[in-house]
Parts: structure tokens; C-alpha cells; sequence
């Protein structure tokens, strides 16, 4: 079978590809536009005089971190503090003997002190919410922010832990056992959310 | 920014005993995870919960302060309980063993041990006896693999890279498991390591090390992109392998006089403590080319990825046992 | 010693007597403790009767060199237990080295001994005397009275005389009594506090190193002696390419040399010492390809004159301990024999019959016994063995107290069946052990 298109109820259209059960949810034009709307709204809602700072997660909250804060740069008229969390140190599954292994350890690298500033913090997807958990935990013991808001990409809504997002690029809900991954131009050659 | 990484490639060792059997991708892979945590001196809280609720033993069978420190300081960083265990000597054959004394404390419920002895090849034993994970802190005149990763860490921060440098290792070849960690680290990493001190320093069939070997520091030092001087361990040398401290600091002590002849970019290391005015001069330890306290600093960030390391290996072994 | 009045017929096997030139299939009767009749078809009733159709009968063995540890270390092995394990390995006589606790370096610690050896029952017990007095290397032990209470030889293994003007003094000393001196050669200003071979291993392991120089010094130093005293002189476990030469040197000259080699020099180099396994670490340490190729010439031009264990049994506590901490010493007397075969026959340096002969008469020529052959009228100490039976070292089975032996799970070949000893069966590999 060939890769095909079909039509979903949200009216969008997908790229199928059968052959490795793999789905695009979002496309880079997608992804992008999302992005751009998301900025508006983080702006919109800033109060003159908050001292913001993006800190994106390892790795793909990362590179969209520093999208948004290049985004945001142009719409505020200044430049944004940037940062990466690296939270592998703080998961909860560390020293579960079932849990996953986690990624190699890299190390957060967040140039500026976090303390007073209105932190916001990037993720590529919100899952079970045990990731941001995990990076809230790390903010806190760089310094002690004013606020940290969470803008992710794709929420698929699990939710575990109370967490919620401020911004939620785009809501999803897929079946137990599918897992959606995020590729970035800048990680993985091109911008597209699949799900397998 | 993201650096990339080769996902394919996973830390597997529950224990760090040496580096001879390391490959050049686990020493990097220590390296960077070492990198990892340089910012951590700098944070509010300076600690993270990757070890809690674990235990490290610090075995210390011969004296240290600052390995031991180390070891702690960074086993506490990352939120691990430690346990301070000394013992001068284990050499009666008759009463409890090592592996007796490591039996006991494992059945405390230990995760790691950080074991420094007098004997080579204890840390291996300790590994095939024990369950936990097993850290060398140095054995005998076998390895002492923090300390070399340490130095090279240091190398790697100031120049870049280790490949193609020239690195003279100076003073007791024979008695010092610092030389050898190093010369197996930087020889990995690509460096030319030259062997440097008198014949009677030197163990047997040193020629067939992957090194270069020199009588003369005077005639090499030139040529070195990185010189580290080792200590002298009176308690260690056997006989009297050099007639005397003024002779061995003649042929042999980095002098501010030497130091004319040396590269003005030379990385002076000193794996401590220094014997000032013996293996090297006060005035060379504190000056411009002296990277020493850079060395202690950075011993901290490579101790907490070992550390890390270790137990993540630990807990994978787990997940794969039964 | 006790002998059996039972008659033993030991039927078609492959009769080996090296000391007397035979190799010839036929039978063999034992009676009253005595070889009586061997070769071609006996017709004889007899007890007991043993078909040895494609094995080896021959005389049974004898070890120059083992470590009993009685008295002193009785938790590690003893007389009765060390003989029973040298039944099983084919050893009919066995020569005790005198490091025990005390040291037997006087005449009642001798029949002591002997004594220990007639009780337990198993094989023939002999024993060599110390040098010096508590093997101090100062003061000449009772050579004499040690020599007459049947001392088949001096030395003070484990350490080899340092003082070069009282090992002359011992030389001459014994010349007086027509014994034999021998030596563990070993400088100890050069070999210090070495624990494993010199080379490029102890180097990258960070051991000590014991440079083979010094155990070819003192084997040069004791040469030059015996030039003078002309004492019999019998270098203990040599393990070097350098002391093959002066052995080959001084017996050219024609002086009353001999010497020995042990399985683990003829088998193991000092890779083995790589993980640190404590099984390995013996005295003389094991030493490079060069040397087990220098040693195996030797042997093969009829430079050495037996082979002998060396058999150090250990505990498992102290074999634990650190390499760097931990004793000296392998416990292989039971599986000695085909250890042999591997390093010898299996690779064809020797033969069977030659094989046989480094395990009999000429050890047993090296302390003067009347022992090693089996002609008619010769006390009945015979082996049967099975050279082709091949089996799987395995230490747990092993009947001496003490388990420190590397070859642990080896393939072995060649097998003892049956040791016989004064006419009487004492060791058989079908029967549980009693």
C-alpha cells in the first residue's frame, strides 16, 4: 500500500503512511502557525514591566523555546533571557527499577538567575506531567522565580499529576499504547508531529 | 546549546575500577556527563535528588583528604547518604578480610562503595564479591581513574581537545597509579604521553606502554602542551631510588627556570599534595600556567557523573535481573 | 610401613618401568607386598584382580615437593589428608618441605612426621629437613641428626639462603653426610616485596614484580659453591629461561646438579595474574611463553630431573584476601598427572615412557630412595592409569583440605585408576572414597 490521504474530523488533512503505522498529526506549516499564535497570546498576556525568560526542556522544549523567544523578541521590541533545563536528575522514575532509562544526562545550562523572573517553561508535549513536575522542581532550586507558566506543543492529556498548561498548542487524544513524537528541523531535519 | 549525542551508545558499568579497559567513548561519555554538572557550584541549591535514598560508603583504607572529600561532597550533591568507613590496614590474614568488612556493610544495605587501598586489584575483588557498585578511589600502584579523568576533564576545558597533545607525566612511574590512569585516558583521547623521571622510577618493560619514555626533562620540556607533576611519595619509595632531594629537584623540579624553557601556553597539573620546592616550585604551583585548583574544582563535577553513572548502570542491571 | 598379604594381578596392561627400560604389554603379580612376576600371560588366582587392557602400569609416582602444612596450619592441610589427595593423584611417595609451624628443623620434628605419615596409611611420607635453624638463613640447623632420623634433604623452601658465606658453610656442612641440599633461588634484595612475575603485566596491574634475576643469581651464586664443596645440589622449581642455561651449564661441567619443574611453570604465564585471581599467585611466580618454551626444551633434552608439584595448599579466606596480601602457593597434587600430560605429552615434547620417568625413578634417584621401579623383588608401590580417559577438573571433589587450584574446570586427560601401594590398594577411582 502506498502512503495515502485521508480526511479527520477536525477537518485537517493528514498524511498517512501505512507502512510504518505512523500518522502526521502536524505539519511544519501547523506547527509553525501554532507557534506564531501562541506567541500573540503569551505577549498579549505579559503586564508591563514582567521580566520574563524562556527555559525550554531537554531536548526538543529546547529548540522551541528558543523559537519562542525569538518570536516573542519581536513582538516585546527586546530580547529574551533563554535557557535548557536538563531534568534528568529530577525524574521520578530515576531510581524506579521499572521505569525507563532516561536520556544521557547533559546538564542545564540557564545563563541568568531565575530568581524574580516570570519563567516560561517550554515542553514539546504534556503526557502524564511528571516531566514538568520534574522541571519545576529543578527551576526551583537554581533560584525562586515569580511565576513559571507552561506553553507546550501537543497536549495528549494524560495528566497523572495536576499539571495543566497555559498554552496548549494543539489538544490530542490518542489510544494507550501510541506514542507521539515530536521532530524539529533543528534535531531531526524537519518539523512534523507523528504519532505511532 | 544541544550538543549531539550518539543515542545508540549507553553507559553499562555498574562499577569504574581503571580506565585500561575503558574504551575512548567511555571516557567521553564521563567527560560530558561531568560537564553536566560544572554549573552546580554556582546554583542556589547546590544539589539534586538523582542519588536519594542512596547509600555510598567511602572505604578508605589508607589516608586522603581531598579524594575523600571529593567523593563525599559529590555523593552528597547529588542528595546520596555517605558512610565514612577507615581502616589502616587489612593485611592480617587472620582477622576480618575485605571482603568480610565490604559483606558487612552491604548487609547495611549499600549502593555504592568508593574503596581506596594499598593493594592493586582491590576494587576488582571487592566486585566480584559484592553486589553494590564499586568505585575506585585508587589502588595500590594500579589506578586511581577520577584522578586521571580529572585531569583530563581539566586538559579538555582549557585546550579543547586532547588529541595530538603532548603531555610529559613526571617523577615516581613505578609507585604512582595517577600516571598510569592517565597514560591509558590520554593515550585514548588521542595525546602523546611522555613517561619522564630517573630509570630508577620506572617499572619493568615501560617501553612496551604506549608512551614515550624520558631521563630528561630538560630536553623534552620544550615540546609539552601539558606537564604534570607528580607527587613524591616517600612512604612509597622502596631503597632510596635517587640520592637525594636537592639531586632529584635538580634533574627533576619544575623551576621557575625550567619553566623558561617550556611553552608559554603549558598546563602546569599537580594531582596534590604538593611537595612545595621539591617536584615543583611554589612560585610555578601558584602561577599563570598552574591549572591545580582548577583540577580539585573540576574533580567534583567528575566524581558526581561517575557516581551518576554507576547507579543508572546499577539500576538498568536491575531491570534486566529476573 | 604396613603391607598386605593379598595377592594383586594386574592383567594385559601397558607395563612402563622406564627405570629398568620396559615398555611392554603383559601382566603383572603382586604378592607379600613385592612385585613377583611381570610380563606375558600369568595364570595365578589372585584376590584381586585388576584388567588393565589399554592402561599404563606403572611405578607409582613420587613428588619431590610438597607442602603438608602439619604442623602449624592443620586447617589448611594435613599429613593424613595431604597423602590421601596424593593417592588419588597416583603419588605413591611424597617429600614434605620443612616450612611448617614450627619449622622441622631438628630431629624429633622429622619422626614426627614419619610418624604422622604411618598413621594416616595413605602414601610414603618423606621429608626434608631445614637449612638453618626456624629456616633464618643464620645458623646451621642439625643437619646431622636430622640426616639419621631419615631426612631425605635439606632446604629452606619458601625463602631461599641469603648469606652467601652460610649457604657455602651449609654446602660443606652436608657434604659430611652425603645429602642433598636444596633451594628455593631467590635474591631477596632483587625480588623484595614482589607478587607475581616482572614484566609488562605486573607493570599495568600495579604489582610488585619479582624480576626473574633474582632467582637466576642465586642459582648462579650456589653453582659457583657447589664447585667447591661438591654437595649434591637440587634447584627447587625453576621457572626461567636464564636458570635452564646455568643448569645446562653446570651439569655440562659435570657437577652433581639436579633440578625440578612444576606443572604450573610449564602452563600458565603471568596474563593469568590479569584479574587479579589470587589461584595464580604462586612462588616462583609464573612467568612468560619464553620461559614454559625454555622449560619444556629442558625437559625434552634431558636437562631436569623430575617434575614435582610444589603442592601449596591454602585457605579459602586467605586466597581471598588481595592479591598483593594473600599467600603464595596451588594446590594441584591430584590433578598433577594429566596437568603433566598436557604440558608435555598432549603437545609432544615427551613421551609416555619419559613422562614416566620424571615421576620415578629419576626423583626418586635425586634423594637416593630405592624406589620408581617395578622389577621383580621391587616393593609393589604401582599406578594404573587410564591415558586417554578424559575428565573435568573439578576442585570441590578434590580430597586435600584445601581447594586453591586455577585449574578448576580444565579438560583434563589422562586419568589414575588405581594406586597401589606395598602391595596393598589404596586408591581406586571406581569405589567412593573411604
Amino acid at each position: 500500500m502506498t502512503a495515502g490521504e485521508k480526511e479527520n474530523p477536525s477537518g485537517r488533512t493528514e498524511k498517512l503512511i501505512y507502512e510504518t503505522g505512523m500518522e502526521v498529526i502536524l505539519n511544519q506549516q501547523q506547527i509553525q502557525g501554532i507557534l506564531q499564535t501562541m506567541a500573540d497570546r503569551i505577549a498579549s498576556d505579559l503586564d508591563q514591566g514582567t521580566v520574563v525568560a524562556v527555559v525550554g526542556i531537554r531536548s526538543r522544549g529546547e529548540v522551541l523555546a528558543e523559537r519562542l523567544a525569538n518570536m516573542l523578541e519581536s513582538r516585546l521590541g527586546h530580547a529574551l533571557p533563554c535557557g535548557t533545563l536538563d531534568i534528568t536528575l529530577y525524574r521520578d522514575d530515576l531510581n524506579d527499577p521499572q521505569g525507563r532509562m532516561p536520556p544521557a544526562f547533559q546538564g542545564t545550562e540557564i545563563p541568568f538567575d531565575v530568581s524574580g523572573k516570570t519563567i516560561l517553561l517550554v515542553d514539546d508535549v504534556l503526557d502524564t506531567g511528571r516531566s514538568v513536575r520534574a522541571a519545576m522542581d529543578a527551576l526551583i532550586d537554581l533560584g525562586r522565580p515569580k511565576a513559571i507558566r507552561l506553553a507546550v506543543l501537543v497536549d495528549r492529556g494524560r495528566h497523572e499529576y495536576p499539571i495543566q498548561a497555559d498554552y496548549t498548542g494543539h489538544k490530542l487524544q490518542i489510544p494507550e499504547g501510541k506514542t507521539i513524537a515530536v521532530h524539529l528541523a533543528e534535531t531531526d531535519n524537519k518539523d512534523q508531529v507523528i504519532v505511532q | 546549546m544541544a550538543r549531539l549525542h550518539d543515542e545508540t551508545f549507553r553507559w553499562w558499568r555498574k562499577h569504574l575500577l581503571g580506565l585500561r579497559d575503558l574504551s575512548r567513548q567511555e571516557i567521553e561519555t564521563i567527560l560530558d556527563t561531568a560537564e553536566g554538572f560544572e554549573e552546580f557550584s554556582t546554583r542556589s541549591v547546590k544539589k539534586a535528588p538523582a542519588l536519594r535514598g542512596k547509600v555510598v560508603v567511602n572505604m578508605f583504607f589508607e589516608d586522603s583528604t581531598r579524594t575523600r572529600n571529593s567523593f563525599t561532597l559529590a555523593a552528597n550533591r547529588l542528595s546520596a547518604d555517605v558512610i565514612e568507613f577507615t581502616k589502616t590496614s587489612s593485611s592480617v590474614s587472620k582477622g576480618e578480610t575485605l571482603i568480610d568488612t565490604a559483606r558487612n556493610l552491604e548487609a547495611m544495605g549499600i549502593d555504592i562503595v568508593v574503596i581506596r587501598h594499598n593493594a592493586g586489584g582491590a576494587p576488582k575483588l571487592l566486585s566480584r564479591n559484592i553486589n553494590a557498585c564499586i568505585v575506585n578511589a585508587g589502588d595500590g600502584f594500579n589506578e586511581h581513574p577520577t584522578q586521571a579523568l580529572l585531569d583530563t576533564y581539566t586538559i579538555r576545558q582549557v585546550k579543547g581537545s586532547l588529541e595530538g597533545l603532548k603531555v610529559g607525566i613526571v617523577g615516581d612511574i613505578t609507585h604512582s597509579r595517577v600516571a598510569r590512569s592517565n597514560i591509558w585516558a590520554m593515550t585514548k583521547l588521542g595525546a602523546e604521553v611522555t613517561l619522564i623521571g630517573p630509570p630508577t622510577l620506572m617499572p619493568a618493560k615501560v617501553n612496551e606502554l604506549p608512551v614515550k619514555v624520558s631521563y630528561s626533562l630538560d630536553s623534552v620540556i620544550e615540546n609539552l602542551d601539558v606537564i604534570n607533576m607528580l607527587r613524591i611519595q616517600f612512604e612509597r619509595l622502596g631503597g632510596n631510588p635517587f640520592p637525594s632531594i636537592r639531586e632529584y629537584s635538580h634533574f627533576f623540579g619544575l623551576t621557575v627556570e625550567r619553566m623558561r624553557k617550556a611553552r608559554p601556553d603549558m598546563l602546569v597539573m599537580h594531582p596534590g599534595p604538593i611537595n612545595r620546592g621539591l617536584e615543583i616550585e611554589s612560585e610555578v604551583a601558584d602561577g599563570p600556567n598552574s591549572v591545580i585548583l582548577r583540577q580539585v574544582a573540576n574533580g567534583l563535577a567528575v566524581r558526581m557523573a561517575v557516581l551518576f553513572l554507576v547507579n543508572q548502570a546499577a539500576m538498568e542491571e536491575q531491570k534486566y535481573r529476573v | 610401613m604396613h603391607t598386605s598379604g593379598n595377592k594383586i594381578l594386574i592383567r594385559n596392561g601397558r607395563i612402563l618401568d622406564p627405570g629398568n627400560g620396559v615398555d611392554r604389554v603383559g601382566d603383572l603379580m603382586i604378592s607379600d607386598g613385592k612385585i613377583v612376576k611381570l610380563g606375558g600371560t600369568i595364570a595365578t588366582e589372585c584376590e584381586i584382580t585388576i584388567d588393565a587392557t589399554g592402561k599404563l602400569v606403572a611405578p607409582g609416582l613420587i613428588d619431590l615437593h610438597v607442602h603438608f602444612r602439619e604442623p602449624g596450619d592443620e586447617e589448611e592441610e594435613t599429613i593424613a589428608s595431604g597423602s590421601a589427595a596424593a593417592l588419588a593423584g597416583g603419588f605413591t611417595s611424597v617429600v614434605c618441605m620443612p616450612n611448617t609451624k614450627p619449622a622441622i628443623d631438628e630431629a624429633t620434628r622429622v619422626e614426627y612426621i614419619h610418624r604422622m605419615g604411618r598413621q594416616a596409611r595413605k602414601s610414603f611420607i618423606y621429608t626434608m629437613g631445614a637449612m638453618t635453624k626456624n629456616r633464618e638463613g643464620k645458623e646451621l640447623a642439625e643437619m646431622g641428626l636430622m640426616t639419621a632420623a631419615g631426612a631425605v634433604g635439606f632446604t629452606d623452601d619458601g625463602e631461599g639462603v641469603q648469606d652467601t658465606a652460610v649457604m657455602l658453610r651449609a654446602l660443606k656442612y652436608a657434604s659430611m653426610f652425603d645429602t642433598l641440599i636444596a633451594q628455593h633461588c631467590q635474591d631477596n634484595s632483587l625480588v623484595g616485596k614482589g607478587v607475581m612475575n616482572s614484566g609488562y603485566n605486573s607493570t599495568v596491574l600495579g604489582l610488585p614484580g619479582m624480576d626473574p634475576l633474582g632467582e637466576e643469581l642465586m642459582l648462579w651464586r650456589d653453582v659457583q659453591l657447589v664447585k667447591k664443596s661438591r654437595t649434591r645440589y637440587h634447584a627447587q622449581h625453576i621457572s626461567t629461561v636464564g636458570a635452564v642455561k646455568i643448569i645446562s651449564e653446570a651439569k655440562a661441567e659435570g657437577l652433581p646438579v639436579t633440578c625440578e619443574v612444576t606443572p604450573h611453570h610449564l602452563l600458565l604465564t603471568d596474563n593469568s595474574c590479569a584479574d587479579y585471581d589470587t589461584n595464580f599467585k604462586v612462588n616462583p611466580p609464573v612467568r612468560t611463553s619464553k620461559d614454559i618454551q625454555a622449560l619444556k626444551q629442558a625437559i625434552k633434552d634431558g636437562l631436569v630431573d623430575a617434575l614435582a608439584t610444589d603442592h601449596a595448599p591454602h585457605l579459602k579466606s586467605e586466597k581471598e584476601l588481595e592479591f598483593l596480601t594473600a599467600p603464595f602457593g596451588i594446590a594441584s597434587l591430584e590433578c598433577a598427572l594429566p596437568l603433566y600430560v598436557k604440558a608435555l605429552v598432549e603437545p609432544g615434547v615427551i613421551g609416555w615412557p619419559e613422562l614416566i620417568g620424571l615421576l620415578t625413578y629419576k626423583p626418586a634417584r635425586v634423594i637416593r630412595i630405592h624406589k620408581g621401579t617395578i622389577a621383580e623383588g621391587d616393593r609393589a608401590d604401582v599406578v594404573v592409569i587410564d591415558p586417554n580417559k578424559e575428565y573435568v577438573i573439578d576442585v570441590t571433589k578434590f580430597v586435600s583440605k584445601s581447594h586453591n587450584c586455577p585449574y578448576d574446570g580444565w579438560l583434563a586427560k589422562g586419568k589414575v585408576e588405581k594406586t597401589i601401594i606395598a602391595g596393598e590398594l589404596r586408591y581406586n577411582s571406581d569405589e567412593p572414597r573411604s
